[in-house]
């Protein structure tokens, strides 16, 4: 059989760049866990499914009945100290908190064409009515889990754990080819 | 400008002339033009050879449902693609394409010779020859059939196009774009709807691109159709996809659709997808996928040169082509009499209309009438002549039951329409029942399965007007707020009428020395269906498979109904009890590439690295895929092969000390009030008297009792647990473990979370390992008392935070740190720089499978298969005994699981202490066996080790520990290896180096 190279012989470079190092927790919780979470963290939690609520550099978004993503902007130095504040409010109330700062990698696309690249690899209906602002969820992009979150009309926020972001990001450069 | 090609008018570019090759041959055509249609314009009809008998064929239609105009474009170029349809090329300047399946030429085929035999050629030709000898079947008789057969040859070299893929969702899918589609599509968009319109073809408008007499709204229907697709086209909330097939129908209203973006250019943008598939999820879906025509079935009416009728119109209004200078017309229905009239004022000799009908009356027979050309009612077809192209047709007069000729007439084409066969394929595909409709002789949808409704012609409302307020309603229909819709067509076109024909035309008492085909791709004839029925076959589904009627690359769009017929006539029952065969995606061919999309080369797979990838591969690791994960295997130095590597790495971790990337073990964070109650029920061992600060090599079961996984488990809080599993388990265990807290344990207070990704995991194993990173280690008091053997510290280490595990996979002295994964390259330079005053090396996947082999460490997967208990493993030591439960212990306790004679670990060292066992290799118990062997176990690990300087292998022997010892033999192609049994520790059985 030939070699089966020539297409991707001019791939192009990763896309797109990855954002800056971030702090990243995992809780799981019932609602007195996330009222008693909010104190510290200082963004609510939304108790509807698959909304994200954002504050500043930081962020709550709904993975599951009793999951929630916090992502702080801020790099993971001082997600020891963060996890240990976010611990004494949550005292005494049954939860888990997990750091994960490392395990998630996260890009951002953005523009009129945000949706029809996803698209290319997320099965999702991206419509504005469907997938409003703010809006998150896991999902798939292509053969990688992602985590895709709406931050403005014409843009997302995309993570995924670390090892996947080459191919995410190689194959989002790929797609972007054909918008 | 060739004589055939009309002087104005159609949708081809007269200002734009382009040359194309087919055959070798060049040809003039006008931009606009496909591949068929630039042919007939050049008076080329023969473009193949039939598949069986190889009779020359040539084009029958111009669309999707062609049978004979199969061509290969650009063989033997980088696009060389088979077994695509003339009829639907569109030529671009300097396109090349050939025939197909004829030999040494179209013009002149040896494998005619198969025509003049076909009396030895009958339906179920190969079920009855070829069945002796059987052996010839494999060695014979098929390669030389696929020889013989076979339509085009697939490509010899890669692919060099993009293809792309992307999801899309709708409200409203609207399938053909034809009148009913394009109604459907401004009624749906009118109300709001997201639509989505998509058409095969490459212009939208279906029918109306060759209508020349009807009216919409006022205008020329053309005209009316270019307006309501620009309005179209202006809408935001309305997508518009030409040249794209909806091929497949999957459940919950999944449409596949293949759009062709590059095959219509002469120079394709190489970084543009030549395809793009389109997987639509629709809310809603209106198929107005029209109907095709069907053609008429009498004694050699597969002369190039006879086409269906509604083809040659469509090559004269669309194409500007007249596909002969004198035709004859035979028909079953009025729409050929508008072909007549066209082609008549277009200057073309219409010799004749050949109608089937004792009486056609009407607004279009009177039509023709008036235009002086002559109609022959109660008519048939006897047979034609011409050697590569028609030259004349014999037709005959049906009266009181009795065919007698009527008229032999020249003419140098023959266009037949047998009416019209709605085009059911998506709705069949998506589970929807068909029934029988005997007023007009066709399978129109019933019951829809999905949230789906048919329009216009493809559901038998074939006439103008009512097709496009079918259209309208069904568009309406389907928005999702159809109150807002106000639109409604204004259609003026004339009603035409006529039912069609089914199955053959009537012919003599003698028999007809000519063939009447009916699967013009399969060859398949009126006298192979009825030999079917003659020889007992009573369902269609096996007349299908034994004729091959249907079963061709057209899947029988133009055959299906005739055969139908004529297998029911055979068997003297109504068509509605014979059934239809089932239409099966895809509706017309789809490339492999668009399948494939982007799923190709560095974008096959997720290929997951570590963080210290780059620096294995900056030293020329080699690497070995382990799922997605690539792991250095082992690190060559020049001129090292592995085993020379590997011994060498082997020697340094026992001598000095080694590092050693294992970032990609799987990690599970087991968090909550209850951990340690969810733990004992889930893995075998216990977990209530595990200190914090302390970890324990876990085994976890499945319910049969068998191993499913290991690893180490550090109790890191009280209510905390860092689980470790396999690289290749780290999935499964999770899921596995999500399952029976949210399923079997809701009320316990536990959360799971995957850290895999969290931490990089750097193993520092040796008798130096304490020396080499008792400097980088800040916090943590590494003296053997203090952080004994299998204890877990927290602290620092080059500036990061740092969780530390004292471990071996080895059995020396070791651990394994754990870093968050930005700090693991890092920390690795700087462990591999402090090291190298210690004699470090660094070893690969390879290395610590010999060396764990040494110790008699087993790996899941390799040394168990899914029917190895813990006491198999020789592993029942780890089993909390006085648990009340865990995961699989009901298993265990089952006596066969208990049975002193199941295959256990052992270890074996070859007699000759020098040969390595092959892994895999079976174990007998006695010398000389022939076959049938009696077998006893299998080698499943298997190294040289250097430390002891002979092979070692690990084995499952039935009743193994009770062989310590003996002698046992692995037979093999080049003769029979001795083996020792030995316990499965063959290094350090004491371990006294783990606790040094």
């Amino acid at each position: 059989m030939p070699e089966q190279a020539a297409p991707l012989d001019d791939a192009a470079p990763p896309w797109p760049p990855l954002l800056a190092p971030a702090t990243r927790f995992i809780l799981h919780g019932n609602a007195a866990v996330r009222a008693a979470a909010t104190a510290a963290w200082g963004v609510p939690f939304a108790e509807e499914a698959c909304r994200a609520r954002l504050l500043g550099s930081r962020a709550t978004l709904w993975m599951g009945p009793d999951e929630y993503l916090l992502l702080d902007r801020a790099p993971a130095e001082a997600a020891g100290d963060t996890a240990s504040g976010l611990e004494r409010a949550m005292a005494g109330l049954d939860h888990a908190l997990v750091d994960v700062s490392h395990r998630q990698v996260a890009v951002e696309i953005n523009g009129a064409h945000a949706g029809h690249i996803l698209n290319g690899g997320c099965p999702l209906d991206l419509d504005l009515k469907e997938f409003p602002v703010g809006m998150c969820t896991r999902t798939l992009f292509a053969k990688a889990d992602i985590v895709l979150w709406r931050t403005a009309a014409d843009a997302f926020h995309v993570e995924m754990w670390r090892s996947f972001g080459d191919y995410v990001r190689a194959l989002l450069a790929e797609v972007a080819r054909d918008c | 400008m060739s004589v055939l090609r009309t002087p104005g008018g159609g949708r081809v570019d007269r200002e734009r002339s382009l040359q194309f090759n087919f055959d070798g041959k060049a040809y003039a055509a006008l931009q606009g033009d496909t591949l068929a249609s630039g042919l007939l314009a050049n008076g080329v009809h023969l473009v193949g050879r039939s598949f069986k008998y190889h009779r020359p064929r040539g084009i029958l239609s111009a669309g999707a449902e062609e049978p004979n105009a199969l061509v290969t474009v650009n063989p033997g170029a980088p696009r060389d693609t088979p077994n695509v349809l003339a009829t639907q090329v569109e030529l671009y300047p300097g396109l090349r394409a050939i025939s197909q399946h004829r030999w040494p030429s179209l013009q002149y085929d040896v494998g005619r010779v198969n025509d003049a035999l076909s009396a030895f050629f009958p339906a179920g030709f190969y079920y009855k020859t070829f069945k002796w000898p059987q052996r010839a079947w494999k060695s014979v008789y098929e390669p030389a059939i696929r020889r013989a057969a076979g339509l085009g040859r697939a490509p010899a070299t890669a692919d060099p196009d993009r293809y792309a893929q992307r999801y899309a969702h709708c409200d409203t899918l609207v399938v053909g774009a034809g009148p009913a589609g394009i109604a459907a599509a401004l009624a749906a968009a009118d109300a709001g709807a997201r639509v989505m319109l998509c058409d095969e073809q490459s212009e939208m408008g279906g029918s109306l691109l060759a209508e020349t007499m009807a009216r919409i709204d006022g205008v020329p229907a053309l005209d009316w159709a270019l307006r309501a697709l620009a309005t179209l086209a202006g809408n935001p909330r309305v997508t518009l996809l030409t040249r794209t097939t909806a091929f497949g129908y999957f459940p919950h209203n999944l449409l596949g659709l293949n759009q062709r973006l590059g095959d219509h250019r002469a120079d394709p943008d190489p970084g543009q997808p030549r395809q793009r598939l389109w997987m639509v999820r629709a809310r809603q879906v209106v198929l107005a996928t029209g109907a095709i025509e069907r053609p008429l079935v009498f004694p050699g009416n597969d002369r190039p040169g006879i086409l269906l009728a509604g083809a040659a119109r469509t090559y004269l209004n669309r194409y500007g082509v007249k596909v002969g200078v004198r035709v004859v017309v035979v028909t079953a229905t009025d729409a050929a009499y508008q072909t007549a009239l066209d082609l008549h004022a277009a200057g073309v000799a219409v010799a004749a209309i050949a109608d089937v009908r004792a009486q056609p009356v009407g607004v279009l027979p009177d039509a023709v009438s008036r235009a002086g050309i002559e109609i022959m009612p109660a008519a048939t077809v006897l047979g034609t002549r011409g050697d590569r192209r028609v030259s004349e047709i014999s037709l005959g007069r049906v009266q009181g039951g009795m065919v007698r000729p009527a008229a032999r007439l020249a003419c140098d084409a023959v266009l037949m329409s047998g009416g019209y066969t709605p085009s059911v394929h998506l709705f069949s595909q998506s589970r929807g029942k068909l029934v029988w409709n005997e007023s007009l002789l066709a399978f129109v949808p019933g019951l829809s399965a999905e949230c789906e409704r048919s329009a216009g012609a493809c559901r038998g409302v074939g006439d103008l007007t009512a097709a496009l307020e079918d259209g309208a309603a069904a568009g309406l229909a389907a928005a999702p707020d159809p109150v807002r819709g106000s639109w409604r067509p204004l259609p003026e076109a004339g009603t035409t009428g006529g039912c069609g024909w089914l199955g053959a035309l009537p012919q003599p008492q003698t028999t007809a020395t000519d063939k009447a085909f009916v699967d013009w791709q399969h060859d398949v004839t009126t006298r192979d269906l009825a030999l079917a029925a003659r020889e007992g076959f009573r369902s269609i589904e096996h007349v299908k498979r034994y004729t091959t009627t249907g079963m061709a690359t057209d899947q029988g769009k133009t055959s299906n109904l005739n055969a139908l017929s004529i297998v029911a006539s055979g068997l003297g029952v109504p068509i509605s009890q014979v059934g239809l065969t089932t239409f099966r995606m895809p509706y017309t061919p789809v490339p492999f590439g668009s399948f494939a999309g982007t799923s190709r080369g560095a974008l096959f797979d997720p290929v997951r690295r570590t963080p210290m990838h780059h620096w294995a591969q900056a030293r020329g690791a080699v690497f070995e895929n382990v799922g997605l994960w690539k792991r250095a295997r082992y690190f060559p130095r020049a001129g090292e092969d592995m085993h020379a590597a590997v011994a060498r790495e082997c020697r340094a971790v026992r001598s000095a000390c080694g590092i050693f990337d294992a970032t990609t073990l799987g990690k599970i964070e087991v968090v909550g009030a209850d951990a340690v109650e969810f733990m004992n029920r889930l893995y075998v061992n216990s977990w209530t008297n595990l200190a914090v600060g302390r970890s324990r090599y876990g085994i976890l079961l499945r319910e049969d009792g068998f191993v499913y996984d290991d690893g180490v488990v550090a109790r890191t809080a009280a209510d905390r647990f860092h689980v470790t599993t396999t690289t290749g388990g780290a999935p499964r265990v999770l899921a596995m473990m999500e399952d029976y807290r949210q399923t079997e344990w809701p009320q316990l207070k536990v959360w799971l979370t995957s850290t895999t990704e969290q931490w990089a995991v750097i193993a520092v194993q040796g008798p130096n390992a304490r020396r080499v990173i008792a400097p980088l280690v800040e916090g943590i008091d590494l003296g053997a008392s203090a952080l004994p053997h299998m204890a877990v510290a927290r602290g620092r280490i080059c500036g990061a935070p740092l969780l530390l595990f004292r471990v071996s996979f080895t059995g020396e002295l070791g651990y394994e740190i754990n870093v968050p994964a930005d700090f693991g390259a890092t920390v690795w330079e700087a462990v591999h720089a402090a090291g190298q005053a210690h004699g470090m090396t660094v070893y690969g996947t390879e290395t610590m499978h010999v060396l764990r082999a040494e110790k008699g460490y087993i790996i899941v997967g390799q040394d168990t298969d899914g029917t190895v208990t813990p006491d198999d493993a020789g592993l029942s030591w780890a089993i909390g005994k006085s648990k009340a439960d865990f995961v699989g212990k009901r298993s265990l306790e089952r006596a066969s699981m208990r049975a002193p004679t199941r295959k256990q670990l052992v270890g074996l060292r070859s007699r000759d202490g020098r040969t390595v066992l092959d892994e895999g290799a079976q174990i007998a118990a006695l010398p000389g066996q022939q076959p049938p062997m009696q077998l006893i176990g299998h080698v499943t690990s298997s190294y040289y080790s250097a430390a002891l300087d002979h092979p070692i292998a690990l084995a499952l022997v039935a009743g193994g520990r009770t062989r310590l010892g003996q002698t046992l033999y692995v037979p093999m192609p080049r003769g029979e290896i001795e083996v020792e049994v030995t316990p499965p520790v063959f290094y350090d059985p004491k371990g006294e180096r783990l606790n040094a």
